[in-house]
């Protein structure tokens, strides 16, 4: 058994039991603080299929995630469906409005399509207040929180948090798969050269158009899950900021990896309030300052650097083949038998 | 491996100690963030973003705190006031709102900005039986339904009120007037526009033109434009302070002579009225219930000189001219009033204290009371008229009483 083999199905399960067991460790404020992880891990993934992977830029995606939560929030406030069952209908939604704001994506590209994105953000909040007869406009809408059932006896930040989890993981399995078989080479591909992506039969606008319906409707889980945690959605939660703060996360997580939205999440969630009680007036140019250093010390993200780590603590063990053996950006360039790349995964220049 | 054979063998799926901020009833029992020497109160404010204009009535309440710590305290416990950022946004509102009171523990919520914010917080601070004290909002929503919310309550006079004081006033200086109205298109701007229409029914006052505009619109030019060809003789302004200054200069360059009533939002001198020209804001009439600190009128007060001298002395960045600093101080005066008739430290006695008071402050207008019964939860429900004169506020007449309800 190589090592690689080996320590692979351990790591996971270690993973996943770390996981399972936070809630029982921590306070119901860190708790709460987890559960903002996963969530915005779910949109931060979603977000990095369309710009990591597929190369398509969306500064945008806080109004995806607006969207799934308030297509939650309405759901509940009006018809009554059970919780659960507002998650895959804001999946629906988004992906819809991904789509469709998918086709102008055809057209535009680089800066010109991350203007279009960006826009949309800064429109949102604004359409939120003017159709208040459907939004409740700058008085949000209230929702009950889902509670824990009693048989669980679990408190319900605890039941939230793995209600979160539970939702992400098939997630994260499912994107996992989906960048390591045809669709991530051909989103790949797309992303290094369009021109030798088609030659090679790959249909542009297709993939396009649904990478961005599918990273939508990710955001669009992650809002929903999102009015969950909070019992409650206004315009004023959904400003650029979050955008950019998507953005941010998929950055200091590792473009063109999917864990790395796990990090990406850990970082937007902690750092904020590690930087504002550092100091209070300062806190945004701390942030700032962490997010740059962040990006002289992790080169391709803390994906990156845990996997440079790790090839070289394989080699160390005398194993050959033993590089860092999802990173797909290399992995379906290079071809899957040839892993001649080092560790850095991420958007080439 | 065997870390993870250690982390299995923990029981998963049990609960864990729940000693979360509940707690709240009726025994001797201290509740957490109290103790015979100290309080902890937590308060968010936006300190950044759009609306950290607002975040100096932090600083306002926490000199007034400050203060009153180095003069003894509270019946011998000293505040501590705890304040995060929330940059206006909800969500952090209740992040905030989480930490405080399950990290910090603190006593009570107290003056939380926004009212938004507070929307997202109030059902979790009801649910932690945790006091969300004196709201820094003038939405009427918090004290509609005392008992939905027995936890929550606002401060300054809300909305309602304040409308209702206009329609009183027109009603006895000009009882045919017709109100042309601006309003921003938000809970705020309803909450007065709902007040005012109820507060003229059955009067001879007619509003004859409604214009609505948004947050974030560049401009009300437009809105102001069509209500000034309307024929209206009265001009109801119910806008935010950058959009008040747009209004009075728009009204300026119009021709159009209307009694201008701005809302108490819109009325600060410094932020609002010069950089229009004082002379274009003559007659404006507006509302007041504390007593302004750029006015010569109280230069004098004891109040406002106390005021004035402790804001120096403990928030020294911070403007004592500025009225939101004074409102903080004022605010803050009222809490620790409650924390001191509370008859046990208890945050349920803290409610009894808060939900029976009748008190007057030195920096609130003389007469104006702060004023609760378990049936009222609306602690200030009278205001002022003032008019400009070109230089000042001018007090006009009487405090004018008018319950939201």
């Amino acid at each position: 058994m190589t090592p690689r083999r080996w320590w692979k199905p351990a790591g996971l399960l270690a993973l996943a039991v770390l996981a399972l067991m936070l809630p029982f460790f921590f306070g119901p404020y860190r708790v709460s603080q987890f559960t903002l992880v996963v969530i915005y891990a779910i949109a931060v993934l979603g977000l990095n299929l369309l710009v990591g992977y597929s190369g398509q830029i969306s500064l945008g995606h806080g109004a995806f995630f607006c969207l799934g939560a308030y297509t939650g929030a309405i759901l509940l406030d009006r018809t009554g469906l059970p919780h659960l069952l507002t998650v895959p209908a804001a999946a629906l939604v988004c992906f819809a409005a991904g789509l469709a704001l998918g086709l102008p994506a055809l057209r535009l590209r680089g800066l010109y399509l991350a203007l279009v994105t960006l826009a949309i953000a800064i429109a949102t909040p604004v359409l939120i207040k003017r159709f208040d007869g459907l939004t409740g406009g700058s008085q949000g809408i209230t929702i009950a929180q889902p509670k824990a059932p009693a048989w669980m006896g679990l408190d319900d930040d605890q039941f939230l948090y793995l209600l979160a989890l539970a939702v992400a993981v098939p997630l994260f399995w499912l994107a996992a798969g989906m960048v390591r078989r045809d669709v991530g080479r051909a989103l790949i591909a797309m992303r290094d050269d369009e021109t030798a992506a088609r030659t090679m039969g790959i249909n542009l606008a297709t993939y396009k158009t649904r990478a961005f319906g599918l990273s939508a409707a990710y955001a669009g889980v992650g809002g929903a899950l999102f009015t969950f945690a909070n019992g409650f959605v206004a315009p004023e939660s959904f400003t650029l900021v979050l955008s950019f703060s998507f953005l941010a996360a998929i950055v200091v997580g590792g473009l063109a990896t999917v864990a790395g939205a796990v990090f990406g999440a850990l970082f937007i969630v902690f750092v904020p309030v590690w930087s504002s009680d550092v100091d209070e007036a300062l806190s945004g140019v701390i942030y700032g300052a962490t997010l740059i250093a962040c990006m002289y010390v992790f080169r391709g993200g803390i994906m990156g650097l845990l996997r440079s780590g790790w090839g070289r603590l394989v080699e160390a063990e005398g194993s050959t083949r033993g590089r860092s053996d999802d990173d797909v950006a290399k992995v379906a360039v290079d071809g899957p038998d040839r892993r001649a790349g080092a560790g850095a995964g991420g958007l080439r220049p | 491996m065997g870390l993870i054979a250690a982390l299995a063998l923990v029981p998963a799926g049990c609960g864990r100690d729940s000693e979360s901020g509940g707690g709240g009833g009726g025994s001797g029992n201290s509740d957490p963030g109290i103790t015979k020497t100290s309080i902890k109160l937590g308060g968010s404010y936006p300190f950044s973003g759009p609306a950290s204009a607002y975040g100096t009535i932090g600083e306002g309440a926490k000199a007034y705190f400050k203060y009153l710590n180095a003069k003894g305290g509270v019946n011998g416990r000293k505040i501590q006031f705890i304040t995060l950022d929330d940059a206006y946004e909800p969500p952090k509102a209740l992040q905030n709102a989480r930490r405080l009171v399950q990290e910090e523990k603190v006593f009570a919520m107290f003056n939380t900005l926004g009212t938004p914010n507070n929307l997202a917080i109030w059902d979790f601070l009801n649910q932690q039986k945790v006091p969300q004290l004196y709201v820094a909002t003038g939405a009427s929503d918090w004290g509609k339904d005392p008992k939905a919310h027995p936890y929550t309550i606002g401060w300054q006079p809300n909305y309602v009120t304040e409308a209702k004081v206009y329609a009183d006033y027109l009603k006895r200086t000009k009882p045919d007037a017709k109100v042309a109205v601006l309003y921003q298109n938000d809970g705020f701007g309803k909450d007065l526009l709902g007040g005012f229409e109820d507060g003229i029914a059955g009067s001879g006052i007619k509003v004859v033109k409604k214009e609505t505009y948004n947050v974030t619109d560049p401009t009300v030019a437009a809105p102001v434009g069509r209500l000034a060809r309307s024929g209206a003789d009265t001009f109801l302004d119910i806008t935010t302070p950058k959009f008040s200054a747009q209004a009075i200069a728009t009204v300026a360059k119009s021709g159009w002579k209307p009694l201008h009533i701005l809302n108490n939002v819109g009325a600060d001198k410094n932020l609002v009225l010069k950089p229009v020209g004082l002379q274009n804001a003559k007659g404006i009439v507006s509302t007041a219930y504390f007593k302004d600190p750029q006015t010569a009128k109280w230069a004098n007060d004891p109040a406002v000189r106390e005021y004035k001298a402790a804001l120096k002395r403990y928030s020294p960045k911070s403007d004592p001219e500025d009225a939101f600093n004074m409102y903080g101080w004022s605010v803050a005066t009222t809490m620790a009033k409650a924390l001191e008739q509370m008859k046990e430290p208890t945050r349920a006695a803290l409610m009894d204290a808060v939900r029976n008071m009748d008190e007057e402050q030195g920096t609130l207008l003389p007469g104006e009371k702060v004023q609760t019964t378990p049936d009222d939860g609306y602690p200030l429900e009278a205001m002022q008229i003032i008019k400009f004169d070109g230089a000042n506020w001018q007090l006009q007449g009487n405090l004018i009483e008018a319950k939201a309800q």
